[in-house]
């Protein structure tokens, strides 16, 4: 274990970085990137210092102690109100297998995406402190425990995302920033209120033995600890589980996004620069699903089961909807942002079929989508910062101009379209095989199947549409990629290939807590005799 | 001579050209001269192929020998299901044939690629292509497993991409490269599918386990139904990759790549690539599974040798040869002669590859011409490509003393003894006809090519015989074409080491109910030799004797029948082809034939075009109405909001200032009763305590 | 025989408290308003102790009467002082112009 409060540090240490910033000159303008350079390289670091120290075996999900680098500490603690009872809440960090990845994946992604960010060109103070702060936001949800924080993350991401979009954004940066922010609070309210129902439903034995309300997801999770007139307890007659349930899903699924939550996606990933972009398809979408996993998964198992079919239907719809959407479009990064929905859909696909492979395809979607279509937003990125345009039908033939950068292009793409060798083809190939294990969803797996060659087909195309043909000589003086590009991509190029040739490098990761969690679903593990650690 | 030597030379002979891939990949740039090391890597790799092939035939004839390792554990939890993925590399007497066959090819296509391609600005990425497709080919070849099948699978749709579109400035090799790929993925979903139905039942990927299962009467979900569906939807990869009707539409498309490549992946290996995977489920194919492989591969045989007889490209001729060939090979697997099938696998690669090259040879010579009517004549400038080509020519139509005449032959007779056996006289009917119209335009393109007055003759006079690196490979190759490499008899294949000790047909692993009753195990055979020796029914061998004569007569017939039509049409001038084509009933066959069929057109109307307008419709419905409902829903509370703004500001403020001014004016009106004077603040006291009093009567 | 009772001295209370009323109300000079209160608190002192005659209280009446007129000397010399102050700053003492509290 390590002596130090590592988590703390790795969430905070950007709002470190923010400060520095903030007292930094405008004109300084080199200073100010490389220090938020530096706070993500360093960010990295601590993230590979968590592998190292990792614990391989610990399951974590609903056994506190069986967390890694807790830290754990009374927040706010106000007693005795009248019927309120003692208000308390923790500040309770700790991860296991389900956000070990996601903190990899942020600490990654922030560190490419600062990268991304060296044209940025005006208001350059601004950006960075609002950026770091978004990337606090980011990593306060995946190591967090406790609803309330949790929660504050979840919202705390979301200011510095509306500024970003609306201030360094494209033609219509306004109406997709608001809409962003609109849709997003709009899912947090019913975040909100089944939180609070949790709240008033279960209490927490303290170490005095008296019981006060909690939000504690590690104690939601245990039935014994609900009261009887909880609103959201099952022994309640007419609890308002299911109804909780889905009002908690619809605030999880308009962060995946989830048809037919997801407009905002492309209007934002048009309108937001190209780190953003890459932030936003690279990490925020999978606070969405892993919102689900650590919060509506185990809190809610008897309705989850009810509802897997639901689950996997609105994946398959993600599937080949957004994969016949994204045929349809003419704009590079709409496309992007559309394959980015159809992607995700593997996710939920996976995660309905309640099984061990499907769970850990899902995640391991979750983490190769961070980095494949990170690097696709970035191949936009690098050609719009060139052209200035991203119409696909304004190029062709830039292969022989910029072979180089075809050569990442084609990678990236035939990442996304899931060839073996590459990460994408395994935790597709997870997905599908744990659904297809279930009987239920046995038809849906087969009908999503139709999505694998959808993506083949517009990735192709474009691929196709872009740099074959004869060359546009509107675009003979294009330079092929420089210094700091190699930088952004070499990173994810060699994750991307690594994780497909050796994926048990991230599975051993989740595994443990995978399948720790689908006992937990399926009702193997009694909860209830393990509380009181 | 151990058997992890075996193994450990395998898995270098397969990561040999990978190596040669990232060397040029990342240093292709400064050192140009780098293909020679592909070329030498490819020649390394096929002298240990060569040996490992020698070794195992000589010393472990009777023995597969797998190496396998865990790749992904998950499930080490009480309650989850256990998923251990094992790669692995299984190594039997049909795997180092074919690792034989695979190396040779590349080997013989690297030199002459050497030449043919000198000039290409992406001379040496062609090269590291060449690499990577020979890595993911051998890879298919060596695996044991079904995923590891599917892995390869798909990088050779990645490397055969990357070769058809590589002269990707060219608007149809790019759209050609996109197609193969897109098709080959339609038959790879059927082939995941059935995977994942393989795999959901018996929680393993590995060959031997499956039919060990199987065999022991496990059943996928507990019925033969789902046997037979997964026969069929594996074989679906092969109907992609093997360019099987109604996926064959992809490989003549695919000639938009260098000749060489032609060659090499699309006639040789990776088409093939498809035969081999159903030899390799081929125990588990069901009798239904069996009869829908053999018509899909009859129809498909017929249908391209049809479309044959009137191109006019000569790629695009051997292409539909190569389809037809391929259907040949994929029906006798249905009709159950396995090792027919294989052994046509490989003498047809030899002369395939030989074709492709040869008609390199000609294109090259020719400045990249590919119309055959503007060639004849070339026989006297070219003389090694012609001979060569010739015997490629006569292996190809079965003509006996070729080793094409041995492996169709045993094609031909599998199928008459199908039909005896089971009725379907259809398919034997079928394989004769395309017998006789394979001999027809092979010789149609010979003599159109090589014979005859030259009808360019500006073309022709720049012609001349390719350099000894093109030739070479071509002499090497058209020597494999004759019989005595494989048999000692050139009339019988029966007596040669191929098919005497080399490639057995496997027994069948399927429950017993469900196979052809041919394949049934009867009482006198059961007590055959080692483990997987026991064959056929008595009634199946005695029925291949049986079909052995007359199938030879009869395709010797049909064959000569197609050569001598083709002399009459384009040599003699007997038959005048240009009235036969003006004929309004075989006009209309003509135009059929020369249209393909107008198969993509209808694809390109049906599938693709419903596709890309379900693709425009959804993303309207995405932006005017799912989009719509969300603007829809803004708009709505933003009037919302302006009724409630108005209610504000008119009525609940309204109300609020009308109180203030109510009470304003109450408070001036009382006003006037203070009027500071002390006395009436008294006189009002006074009279209201007076009042008061009256009021309340206290007394 | 013609008695002296309660009665009479009630008459000759009130007969005082409405003097001392009129006086309030219709004079404007405040130490004329003055000296009405003061019949008004001599009405009072009557009835006290009238009732203290009459009634079974025992000399509480007279106790309290004499507490009257030690609180009506009081009262008069503030009052005096106020309305002496009252004619240093408004000049004059009638009570009708001094309505500042009006204001």
């Amino acid at each position: 274990m390590i002596g130090f409060p590592i988590l703390s540090l790795i969430t905070f240490l950007p709002v470190l970085g923010m400060i520095i910033i903030l007292f930094l000159k405008k004109e300084q303008t080199a200073v100010i990137k490389y220090t938020a350079l530096a706070i993500t390289a360093l960010q990295v670091v601590l993230a590979l210092v968590l592998l190292m120290n990792y614990n391989y075996s610990a399951a974590g999900v609903y056994e506190e102690k069986s967390f890694q680098f807790i830290e754990k500490f009374r927040w706010i603690n106000i007693t005795g109100i009248s019927w309120l009872g003692t208000v308390k809440v923790d500040y309770f960090l700790g991860i296991d297998g389900l956000s070990m990845p996601m903190v990899i994946l942020t600490a990654l992604i922030s560190f490419i995406a600062t990268l991304s960010s060296w044209n940025i060109n005006h208001s350059l103070k601004g950006y960075f402190a609002l950026f770091l702060l978004l990337d606090t936001g980011m990593m306060g949800v995946f190591v967090s425990l406790d609803f309330f924080l949790f929660y504050i993350f979840w919202e705390l991401m979301l200011l510095p995302m509306y500024f970003l979009i609306g201030i360094w954004g494209g033609p219509r940066k306004e109406y997709a920033a608001i809409k962003f922010f609109i849709y997003t609070l709009f899912g947090s309210v019913f975040m909100l209120l089944v939180m609070i129902g949790l709240y008033f439903s279960a209490t927490e034995t303290l170490a005095d033995g008296s019981k006060v309300f909690t939000f504690n997801i590690l104690q939601l999770m245990n039935s014994a600890n609900y009261t009887a007139d909880g609103i959201l307890s099952s022994l309640n007659p007419n609890n308002m589980r299911f109804a909780a349930y889905i009002a908690l899903f619809v605030g999880f699924a308009i962060k995946i996004p989830m048809f037919p939550f997801h407009t905002w996606l492309p209007d934002a990933h048009v309108e937001a620069p190209t780190p953003i972009s890459v932030i936003l398809a690279g990490v925020l979408l999978k606070m969405g699903t892993y919102g689900i996993l650590r919060i509506s998964y185990p809190v809610f198992p008897d309705v989850t089961k009810q509802l897997m079919w639901w689950i996997a239907l609105f994946g398959v719809i993600n599937i080949i909807y957004g994969a016949l959407v994204a045929l349809a479009q003419k704009d590079f990064k709409k496309l992007i942002a559309y394959s980015s929905v159809s992607h995700m859909g593997y996710v939920l696909l996976g995660m309905a079929s309640l099984t061990s492979v499907g769970i850990n395809g899902a995640i391991f979607q979750m983490f190769n989508h961070g980095t494949i279509t990170a690097m696709l937003f970035l191949i936009v990125g690098v050609i719009y910062d060139r052209t200035h345009t991203r119409g696909l039908n304004d190029f062709g033939g830039l292969a022989s101009q910029l072979p180089i950068y075809t050569g990442f292009v084609t990678v990236a793409f035939f990442a996304a379209i899931g060839l073996p060798s590459m990460s994408g083809f395994i935790s597709e190939a997870f997905v599908f095989v744990g659904a297809f294990s279930i009987d239920a969803i046995r038809t849906l797996t087969i009908i999503s199947t139709l999505g694998i060659l959808l993506g083949a087909g517009y990735m192709l195309w474009t691929l196709q549409r872009i740099f074959f043909g004869p060359l546009n000589e509107k675009w003979a003086n294009l330079k092929d990629l420089e210094f700091r590009e190699y930088a952004m991509f070499i990173p994810l190029t060699i994750v991307i290939i690594f994780l497909g040739v050796y994926p048990s490098a991230m599975l051993n990761i989740m595994n443990t807590s995978v399948n720790s969690l689908v006992n937990l679903l399926s009702g193997n593990i009694n909860i209830t005799s393990i509380s009181g650690f | 001579m151990s058997e992890s030597l075996l193994i450990n030379l395998s898995i270098i002979i397969l990561f040999l050209p990978l190596a040669g891939f990232i060397k040029v990949v990342l240093f292709g740039k400064k050192f140009p001269k780098l293909y020679l090391l592909e070329v030498a890597i490819i020649s390394i790799a096929f002298a240990l192929s060569v040996f490992v092939m020698y070794s195992k035939l000589a010393y472990y004839n009777t023995k597969d020998i797998i190496g396998a390792f865990t790749w992904i554990s998950t499930g080490n939890a009480p309650f989850s299901d256990v998923l251990n993925i094992e790669l692995g590399i299984k190594i039997d007497n049909v795997t180092v044939i074919m690792l034989f066959v695979v190396n040779l090819i590349s080997m013989l296509v690297h030199i002459y690629s050497i030449e043919y391609m000198r000039g290409d600005k992406r001379y040496t990425r062609y090269f590291s292509y060449l690499g990577i497709f020979t890595f993911s080919m051998l890879g298919i070849v060596l695996t044991h497993n079904l995923l590891m099948m599917y892995i390869f699978w798909e990088l050779v749709g990645l490397s055969s991409y990357l070769l058809i579109g590589f002269w990707f400035e060219k608007k149809s090799a790019a759209d050609a490269a996109k197609k193969a790929f897109i098709v080959n993925r339609i038959g790879d979903i059927g082939m995941f599918i059935g995977i994942l139905i393989l795999f959901t039942s018996y929680k393993t990927f590995t060959f031997d386990t499956i039919f060990a299962q199987i065999a022991a009467g496990n059943l996928p979900f507990g019925s033969s139904a789902w046997l037979t569906a997964a026969g069929i939807l594996v074989f679906m990869g092969a109907v992609g990759k093997s360019a099987q009707f109604p996926l064959h539409v992809w490989l003549p498309d695919a000639m938009e790549g260098p000749t060489p490549v032609s060659a090499l992946i699309h006639a040789a290996t990776m088409v093939a690539a498809g035969v081999y995977l159903v030899t390799r489920i081929f125990v588990m194919l069901t009798a239904d599974a069996m009869l829908v492989i053999a018509v899909v591969g009859a129809f498909t045989s017929l249908i391209a040798a049809t479309i044959a007889l009137t191109q006019n490209d000569i790629k695009k001729v051997l292409a539909y040869s190569t389809v037809s060939q391929l259907g040949y090979m994929i029906m006798s697997l249905g009709v159950g002669a396995y090792v027919f099938a294989f052994f046509h696998l490989v003498t047809h690669a030899f002369f395939k590859a030989c074709l492709f090259l040869g008609s390199g040879s000609v294109i090259h010579s020719m400045h990249h011409e590919q119309d055959i009517r503007n060639m004849g004549g070339l026989k006297k400038k070219m003389p090694v490509t012609y001979w060569t080509f010739l015997i490629s020519t006569i292996a190809i139509s079965g003509v006996p003393l070729t080793s094409g005449f041995l492996s169709k032959d045993g094609i031909l007779a599998g199928t008459l003894a199908f039909g005896k056996l089971t009725g379907h006289w259809l398919i034997p009917i079928i394989g004769f006809t395309v017998a006789a119209l394979t001999a027809f335009y092979m010789f149609r393109l010979v003599i159109l090519t090589f014979h005859g007055e030259p009808r360019d003759h500006h073309k022709f006079d720049h012609a001349h015989e390719s350099p000894l690196v093109m030739i070479a490979p071509l002499a090497v190759l058209a020597t494999l074409s004759i019989f005595i490499f494989y048999t000692p008899n050139p009339l019988s294949p029966d007596a040669g080491w191929f098919m005497s000790s080399w490639v057995k047909t496997p027994e069948q692993v399927t429950p017993v109910d469900t196979r052809f009753d041919f394949l049934k195990p009867s009482a006198e055979n059961i007590h055959g030799g080692h483990h997987g020796e026991i064959v056929h029914s008595v009634l199946y061998t005695e029925t291949m004797h049986w079909a052995h004569y007359p199938a030879m007569i009869l395709s010797l017939v049909v064959a000569g029948l197609g050569i001598l039509t083709a002399f009459m049409f384009y040599q003699w001038k007997k038959i005048n082809v240009d009235k036969l084509i003006e004929n309004k009933f075989t006009n209309a066959l003509y135009r059929g034939s020369l249209n393909k069929w107008k198969i993509d057109e209808a694809y390109d109307a049906t599938a693709i075009n419903g596709t890309l307008q379900t693709g425009s419709g959804l993303s309207w419905f995405d932006q005017k109405i799912v989009d719509g409902a969300v603007n829809g829903s803004a708009r709505l509370t933003r009037i919302v909001s302006k009724i409630s703004g108005w209610f504000d500001t008119y009525a609940v403020d309204g109300f609020v200032n009308f109180t203030a001014f109510f009470s304003g004016f109450i408070g001036l009106s009382f006003r006037k009763l203070q009027t500071g004077k002390v006395q009436t603040y008294i006189v009002l006291v006074v009279f209201s305590v007076i009042i008061l009093l009256l009021f309340f009567k206290p007394f | 025989m013609f008695q002296v009772g309660l009665t009479h001295f009630l008459v000759v209370s009130t007969i005082l408290f409405s003097l001392g009323i009129y006086g309030i109300v219709t004079r404007k000079n405040a130490v004329m308003v003055l000296m009405g209160i003061e019949l008004i608190l001599n009405a009072a002192n009557i009835n006290f102790i009238a009732f203290a005659k009459y009634g079974n209280f025992g000399l509480n009446g007279q106790i309290i009467a004499l507490f009257v007129i030690i609180l009506a000397a009081a009262e008069a010399a503030i009052a005096l002082a106020i309305v002496l102050n009252t004619y240093k700053t408004f000049s004059n003492v009638n009570v009708d112009e001094i309505d500042k509290l009006k204001e």
